[in-house]
C-alpha cells in the first residue's frame, strides 16, 4: 500500500518532468536561428516568397507559439511525433529502428562496464593501499578523464586501420541485405564501439565498489568472521560481495544518462547507425521533429534506469524500506 | 615530508603547469598556426613535435592554442555553473519549503535529460559558437554541486549556533554571510574545480560533434574531428597527441580538485 503510493508519487513527478521537458525543448527550438522552412526544403534551394508563405501556412508556422505548442502536444498525446525531415519517415519509426541498434550497443557496453568495474573495484578493495590498488586507482582515474571519442579514434586506428582486425564502422557489412546479417556479424561490428563505451565508463563503478568493500572489510562482522577462522575466499563471497553487489548494480542502472551521452560519441566515431548518430544529424541539419522525439525518448530512457535503481536499492537495503514508511 | 606537504607540493606543481600552458597558448600568434604548404603531413620531428597537418600547420601550436582556448571556455562555464549551484543549493536549503521543492524539481529536470542531448538542444537554440557552448555547459553542470551544497546547508541549519543566531533575531542574510558561506566555501571551491574536467570534456565532445566552435577556431574538438578524415591514411599522430594532451589536462584538473579537497575539506583530510 505504502509502496504503491510512493511509486504513484514518483510517476506523477515524472509526468510533470516530461511535460516540462517538452516545453523547454519546444522553447529552445523556438529560439533557434535555424529557419524551419529552409531546413524543410533543404539548404540552397531557392523558393519564391509566396511558396515560402504557403509552406509556413501548411506547417502552421503562422500561428502563435502557444497555439503550436498546444497542437504539437495534442499530437504527441495521440502518439504522433510527426515526420522526420532527414529520413522522410514518421519519427517514431525512425527512433524504433535506431534504438534497436543503439540498444545492442548500450547493453553490451553497460554489461562490459559493470563487469570490469566490479572486478577491478573488488581487486582494489582487497588490496587496499597496496601496489595493485594504487596502480588500478590511477588507471581508473585516467580512464575517467579520457574523452570517449578520442579513445574510440585510437581503438579504430589500432585495431581497424593498423591490425585490420575489426571493421572501420557501421553495424553490419556493406552490401549485405538486412535480412542476411548474422548475429556474428553484428557482434563483430559492435565490439569496438562497445569497448570504447565500457572503458570510459567503468571507473565510476570501480571506485564506488572499492570504497564500499573497504568500508565493509573494516567492520566488526568481518573481524568476527576472521576470528571464527573463515577463509579469505569465504569471507569475500559471503560477506564482501553480497553486501556490495546490489548497490553496485543499482548504481549502474542510475548511469543511463552518461551511457546515452557516451553512445552518441561512440556512434559518431564508428559511424554506427544508432539513436545517438540520428540525434547528431537531426541537430546539425535542423530536423526539429526528430530532435524533439529523441529528447523525449532519452528522458524516458533515463527515468526507467533511475526507477530500476530505486526499486533495486529499496529491495536490497531494508533500511531504505523502513525510511520510506 | 608529511603527506600534507607532499600534497601541497603537487598542487603547486599542477597550478604552475596550468599557468605555463595558458601563457604559452596566449603567446602563440596567428603566424604560429598559419599554413605552410611546403611542410604538409610531416610526421613528428624535432621542429614539429606533434607533426603537421595537411595544410602544413604545426600541430603542437594548434594543440596548445586550442587547449588554452578550451580551458578559458571551461573555466568561465564551470564558474557560472558553480555560482548557479551555490544560489540554487542555498536557496533550496534556507528559503521556505516550496522553494526547496521547486529547486529539487529543477535538479531532477536537468539531471533527467542526458547532458549531451541537452547540450545539443541548447547550442542548437543559441546558434553554434562560443556562446552556445559556454551557456550549454554552464546550464547543464550545476545540479550535482547544487545537491551537495543543499545537503550541506540543510545539515548546517540544524546546528545549535545557527538556532541561537536565529533566535537572536539575525536575518537570513546575516546567517548566510557569517555562518553558512564561510562553512561551505571549501566544498564550493573544490566542487568548482571538480566541475572543470567535466566541462572541458563536454566542450571537446560537443565541438567534436560539430555543434560547438567554428572550424577556424583552433579547438581540441575541431582538431580531433578533422583528424577523423585522415584515419585510414595512417596519420595517427594527428589524433593521438592532441587527445593525449587533453587527457592530461582533464586528469590533472581532477587530481587538483582532489588534492584541494584533502587540504581544505575537513571531511577528506584523512584521505
Amino acid at each position: 500500500m505504502i509502496k504503491s503510493h510512493r511509486f504513484l508519487r514518483q510517476f506523477i513527478r515524472f509526468i510533470t518532468l516530461l511535460i516540462a521537458t517538452c516545453a523547454i525543448a519546444f522553447l529552445l527550438m523556438e529560439a533557434s536561428p535555424i529557419d524551419p522552412v529552409q531546413s524543410y526544403i533543404g539548404a540552397g534551394v531557392a523558393v519564391s516568397p509566396e511558396q515560402r508563405e504557403q509552406i509556413s501556412a501548411y506547417w502552421g508556422l503562422d500561428q502563435s507559439p502557444i497555439e503550436r505548442f498546444y497542437t504539437w502536444g495534442n499530437h504527441l498525446l495521440h502518439g504522433d511525433f510527426g515526420d522526420s525531415l532527414i529520413y522522410r519517415r514518421p519519427v517514431l519509426q525512425v527512433i524504433g529502428e535506431k534504438f534497436t541498434n543503439s540498444f545492442c550497443l548500450m547493453l553490451a557496453a553497460w554489461l562490459g562496464a559493470g563487469l570490469i568495474g566490479l572486478f577491478l573495484g573488488c581487486l582494489m578493495g582487497l588490496y587496499e593501499n597496496r601496489w595493485p590498488d594504487k596502480i588500478l586507482k590511477t588507471i581508473s582515474y585516467l580512464f575517467a578523464s579520457t574523452p570517449a571519442f578520442w579513445l574510440g579514434l585510437l581503438l579504430l586506428l589500432f585495431f581497424a586501420v593498423y591490425l585490420e582486425l575489426f571493421p572501420i564502422g557501421f553495424s553490419a557489412p556493406i552490401g549485405v541485405a538486412a535480412a542476411d546479417i548474422t548475429w556474428g556479424q553484428r557482434l563483430y561490428h559492435l565490439f569496438l564501439p562497445a569497448l570504447t563505451l565500457s572503458l570510459t565508463s567503468f571507473a565510476n563503478i570501480a571506485l564506488h565498489t572499492r570504497e564500499k568493500l573497504i568500508a565493509i572489510y573494516h567492520s566488526d562482522f568481518i573481524l568476527f568472521a576472521k576470528a571464527r577462522g573463515e577463509s579469505n575466499k569465504s569471507i569475500f563471497f559471503r560477506h564482501g560481495l553480497r553486501n556490495i553487489l546490489l548497490p553496485a548494480i543499482s548504481l549502474q542502472f542510475a548511469s543511463f544518462s552518461e551511457l546515452f551521452g557516451g553512445s552518441v560519441l561512440a556512434e559518431t566515431v564508428f559511424s554506427y547507425p544508432g539513436l545517438g548518430q540520428a540525434a547528431v544529424n537531426a541537430g546539425l541539419r535542423g530536423d526539429i521533429p526528430l530532435l524533439l522525439g529523441i529528447t523525449l525518448f532519452s528522458v524516458i530512457f533515463v527515468f526507467c534506469g533511475n526507477l530500476m535503481a530505486d526499486i533495486l536499492y529499496g529491495w536490497a537495503d531494508p533500511r531504505t524500506k523502513e525510511a520510506s514508511k | 615530508m608529511t603527506n600534507r606537504q607532499k600534497t601541497k607540493m603537487k598542487t603547486w606543481a599542477i597550478l604552475l603547469f596550468f599557468i605555463v600552458l595558458l601563457l604559452w597558448g596566449i603567446s602563440i600568434k596567428e603566424t604560429g598556426i598559419a599554413p605552410h604548404f611546403d611542410q604538409q603531413n610531416l610526421s613528428p620531428n624535432f621542429n614539429h613535435l606533434f607533426g603537421t597537418d595537411w595544410l602544413g600547420r604545426d600541430m603542437l601550436n594548434r594543440t596548445i592554442k586550442g587547449l588554452s582556448f578550451s580551458m578559458f571556455v571551461g573555466i568561465i562555464a564551470s564558474s557560472l555553473s558553480a555560482i548557479m549551484a551555490l544560489l540554487i543549493g542555498t536557496a533550496a536549503a534556507l528559503l521556505p519549503r516550496w522553494v526547496d521543492d521547486i529547486c529539487n524539481w529543477l535538479i531532477d529536470l536537468v539531471m533527467g535529460i542526458p547532458h549531451l542531448i541537452l547540450l545539443i538542444l541548447i547550442s542548437f537554440a543559441l546558434g553554434r559558437g562560443v556562446l552556445g557552448v559556454t551557456a550549454g555547459i554552464a546550464l547543464t553542470h550545476w545540479p550535482s554541486l547544487a545537491r551537495i551544497i543543499r545537503a550541506e546547508v540543510l545539515q548546517l541549519r540544524q546546528e545549535d549556533y545557527l538556532h541561537i543566531a536565529r533566535h537572536l533575531g539575525k536575518s537570513n542574510y546575516y546567517l548566510l554571510q557569517k555562518h553558512i558561506l564561510p562553512h561551505i566555501l571549501p566544498q564550493f571551491l573544490t566542487g568548482l574545480i571538480l566541475l572543470f574536467p567535466h566541462a572541458i570534456l563536454h566542450e571537446a565532445a560537443i565541438t567534436f560533434l560539430g555543434f560547438g566552435l567554428s572550424p577556424e577556431t583552433p579547438a581540441i574538438g575541431i582538431i580531433l574531428s578533422e583528424s577523423m578524415r585522415y584515419l585510414s591514411s595512417g596519420y595517427w599522430y594527428l589524433a593521438f597527441f592532441p587527445g593525449f594532451t587533453l587527457l592530461t589536462v582533464v586528469y590533472l584538473f581532477d587530481r587538483l580538485g582532489h588534492f584541494l579537497q584533502n587540504l581544505y575539506d575537513p571531511y577528506h583530510a584523512q584521505d
